[in-house]
């Protein structure tokens, strides 16, 4: 009996641990470094339920909806379904482990969140993500010491072992090791819980350095497929600090920012004039492209400022208290009293490793989890959504393996692993990774046209050519020219993806978007859409 | 602007350490220790002030804005975040001296071995046994206990801590106090044996911690409220800055 192993330690990683731990299987928990530095830790505004506490009437449905239309109708319904009235429970869950959210009078209390009506994101402050993070940690801990999850920091993931076109188990090394050529093979099902494709983009994103997309790009090299890879989402609010984009949580706008810009001299509402329903709070792809257009007007100033100093006093110091400290720190200006100048910036990848409602890859044993996928948030993902989608999808990966009724979970004495020895595989070189970046900002910003596409593509083939180039190299390729193919083939304009040249959306491309490599070459198809099952 | 990095190397785990100088230019005003090391290992051709080649500087880092505690490390003998020590603000006569956290074993130059930390807590059976909640009378409590980024700077500075000790120090009493805040009747017992044995008792009250916390948590009146609950058995209070409104 093996145990699962679980790549990635985040929240998808932990969810699918504890969910297997509670139904008594073993996993093995393998990630770069421990979990206190995964990336759900920076997650800020807060996580969506429809809980109803506010006195709204929301339930499951409404959010179901918005999630939905949010992703411009792009996402596997039944997916959604599952993700949106497994919330509440989820956030319960949160709730019995301890998880401190903003309460009163006995519940929890929600905020507004970007593309949704009704109050439904839970929340605790604005460092939701590390709040929660600790409780969930906690909870692993209670199993890391019953034996039932295993962990393995400090340990990369080179590639999958594979056999007959199934997966069998990881090849990882622990990178603390004097020995650079030392490997370990893991057998049994794996979970890949590696996170979003960050590492694409160095210095670009809100993201961490560890989402290297490294495991993305090895798993599409070994045949996995992937699901809307050109599906990118810029944040309307982040400001660039030393290294990096720095989120603005969507809760700023939540609890009453507003975004303006220079007009003839006058403070312009764009956002409040254009969009008189939901306003500074219309889904984040909206936003971002309405700041890129309304910054390159010749009538406006190139500066879109969030003014937040309407909040009243009460929300800074039991709401966003850690936001007004952050920006006061990073840029010298208290929030409260000052307009602060924000830029849209690379925050998530709705696109990824392509699953099945269930979490299943198209290998046999190889299931995903988390913001390494494709599943939920179709071409735009809602703020609230990802820590969501995160432990939902990590829950019913590990739910998908309990079920199959193999894994009864039985324990071998010994962790069913095998150390090997492997010629060091060398990491990527930071001046291809530049390059890379360079090409796929060029071609996959806010706004996209075919001529640029082309462009971006024909100069990563150029630069593939200038030379021989490692494994790890060889792959990152591959997964940029998935990046770019999905984005060309993708004729109309969805979500995240706005085409200049096809502005409109077209029903004909209401699919998901499936990069293939065949033969070396990356290949690009359309796959119809499932329909809503009827209860 | 130019600094000087004197950087305590180790090419392995047991392999002799050797000082290195780097000469390092940038013209980023707000530039970090961790922006200079990030150059540095791009850019792959430095050479040090005794005209060797600088190899691969391994670090840890992850999310760059002070939130995940990966890239601890001293910066002139002072415990702190590289990607929080703004090179203007940390030089001293233009130079920067850049070494491991002593406390815990050196892996590989600045990477260090903090899997003990981790230990302590499982030791320490720092989880909640059954339902519990954190309510709005100990919320205040249970979010600043969960704010600890496992970077270990309190545990370097602390003169009673060491690895392989009793004492497990502020980076278990910190998370101690949110399990504190909201422990169920079942478990109170044990948790408050846990806590005495492992933070209470071998905590000489020198509060080094509290000056070097990258997170800024509050750890005295932390210490405080669990004190009471675990040593003193007196009723919860709040934070004092965290008034109910």
């Amino acid at each position: 009996m093996s145990r699962i192993n679980i790549i990635g330690a985040g929240l998808a990683g932990l969810s699918a641990a504890i969910e297997l731990a509670e139904n008594g299987i073993a996993s093995r928990l393998v990630s770069l470094q421990p979990s206190e530095r995964a990336q759900s830790v920076l997650a800020e505004g807060g996580i969506n339920g429809a809980i109803n506490t506010m006195g709204e009437n929301d339930e499951a449905e409404n959010h179901f909806n918005d999630t939905l239309k949010g992703g411009v109708f792009m996402a596997d319904p039944n997916a959604v379904e599952n993700l949106t009235y497994g919330a509440p429970e989820i956030i319960r869950w949160l709730e019995g482990i301890g998880v401190p959210f903003n309460m009163e009078n006995g519940d929890i209390i929600l905020r507004n969140f970007g593309g949704q009506k009704k109050k439904r994101t839970a929340y605790a402050r604005s460092s939701t993500g590390k709040i929660i993070m600790s409780a969930v940690i906690d909870e692993a801990r209670k199993y890391e010491a019953s034996g039932l999850i295993y962990r393995m920091p400090h340990h990369e993931f080179l590639r999958l072992i594979t056999e007959n076109g199934e997966c069998k188990g990881v090849r990882i090394h622990d990178c603390y090791s004097n020995d650079k050529n030392s490997v370990i093979d893991l057998y049994g099902p794996v979970i890949l819980c590696s996170g979003g494709l960050n590492g694409l983009f160095p210095g670009m994103t809100t993201g961490t350095t560890q989402n290297s997309g490294d495991v993305t790009a090895a798993v599409f090299s070994q045949g996995v497929l992937l699901g809307n890879p050109e599906m990118v989402q810029y944040h309307p609010t982040t400001i660039g600090i030393t290294g990096k984009r720095c989120l603005v949580t969507e809760a700023a706008r939540g609890e009453g920012g507003r975004l303006y810009i220079m007009r003839n001299g006058e403070k312009w509402y764009f956002m409040e004039e254009k969009y008189p329903e939901l306003k500074n709070l219309m889904p984040r792809d909206v936003v971002a492209r309405e700041m890129y257009f309304v910054r390159r007007r010749e009538d406006c100033e190139d500066k879109v400022y969030l003014d937040m100093t309407g909040l009243d006093g009460k929300v800074w110091s039991r709401k966003l208290s850690d936001l007004r400290e952050e920006l006061i720190k990073y840029l010298g200006e208290d929030p409260k009293t000052t307009p602060i100048n924000v830029k849209e910036g690379i925050h998530y990848f709705m696109g990824g490793i392509d699953t099945d409602e269930d979490h299943r890859t198209n290998l046999p044993g190889l299931f995903a989890a988390g913001e390494c996928t494709c599943q939920y948030h179709g071409a735009n993902r809602l703020g609230g959504n990802s820590m969501l989608g995160a432990i939902f999808g990590g829950k019913k990966a590990a739910r998908t393996i309990i079920s199959s009724g193999i894994y009864t979970g039985e324990d071998t004495a010994e962790p069913d692993e095998k150390i090997t020895a492997e010629p060091f595989s060398e990491p990527a070189s930071p001046i291809l990774i530049e390059r890379i970046s360079e090409i796929l900002l060029a071609g996959l910003g806010i706004v996209r046209n075919e001529e640029g596409l082309r462009k971006s593509l024909s100069e990563l083939e150029t630069l593939e050519s200038e030379r021989e180039y490692c494994q790890r190299e060889k792959s990152r390729f591959r997964l940029a020219e998935a990046m770019l193919r999905g984005a060309l083939e993708r004729r109309e304009s969805r979500g995240a993806h706005y085409r200049e040249d096809y502005p409109d959306k077209n029903e004909e491309y209401r699919k998901a978007t499936v990069a293939e490599l065949k033969g070396g070459r990356v290949n690009i198809s359309f796959r119809t859409l499932p329909e809503r099952r009827k209860k | 602007m130019k600094v000087r990095l004197d950087i305590l190397r180790c090419e392995s785990i047991g392999s002799k350490p050797f000082w290195q100088s780097i000469d390092y230019e940038t013209e980023d005003e707000n530039s970090t220790v961790a922006a200079a090391l990030t150059d540095i290992n791009n850019s792959g051709s430095y050479i040090d002030t005794e005209e060797r080649a600088v190899s691969h500087i391994s670090w840890e880092c992850s999310c760059l804005q002070k939130k995940c505690g990966a890239c601890a490390m001293l910066i002139n003998s002072y415990p702190r975040l590289a990607c929080d020590s703004k090179l203007k603000e940390v030089r001293r006569n233009g130079v920067i001296r850049i070494e491991p956290l002593k406390k815990f074993p050196v892996v590989r130059d600045l990477v260090v071995d903090r899997s003990i930390m981790m230990e302590n807590l499982k030791t320490m059976k720092l989880w909640f046994q059954e339902y519990a909640r954190a309510d709005e009378t100990v919320g205040d409590i249970a979010y600043e206990g969960s704010r600890c980024l496992q970077c270990g700077c309190c545990l370097e500075v602390c003169p009673n801590f060491y690895s392989g000790g009793q004492f497990f120090g502020t980076a278990t009493i910190v998370p101690a106090s949110r399990l504190i805040s909201a422990v169920p009747e079942s478990q109170r017992k044990e948790v408050f044996r846990e806590y005495r044995k492992h933070g209470y008792e071998g905590c000489g009250k020198s509060l080094a911690c509290r000056s070097v916390c990258p997170a800024g948590i509050d750890i005295e009146d932390l210490l405080v409220n669990s004190n009471a609950a675990a040593v003193w058995k007196r009723r919860k209070r709040k934070l004092k800055n965290g008034k109910k409104d």
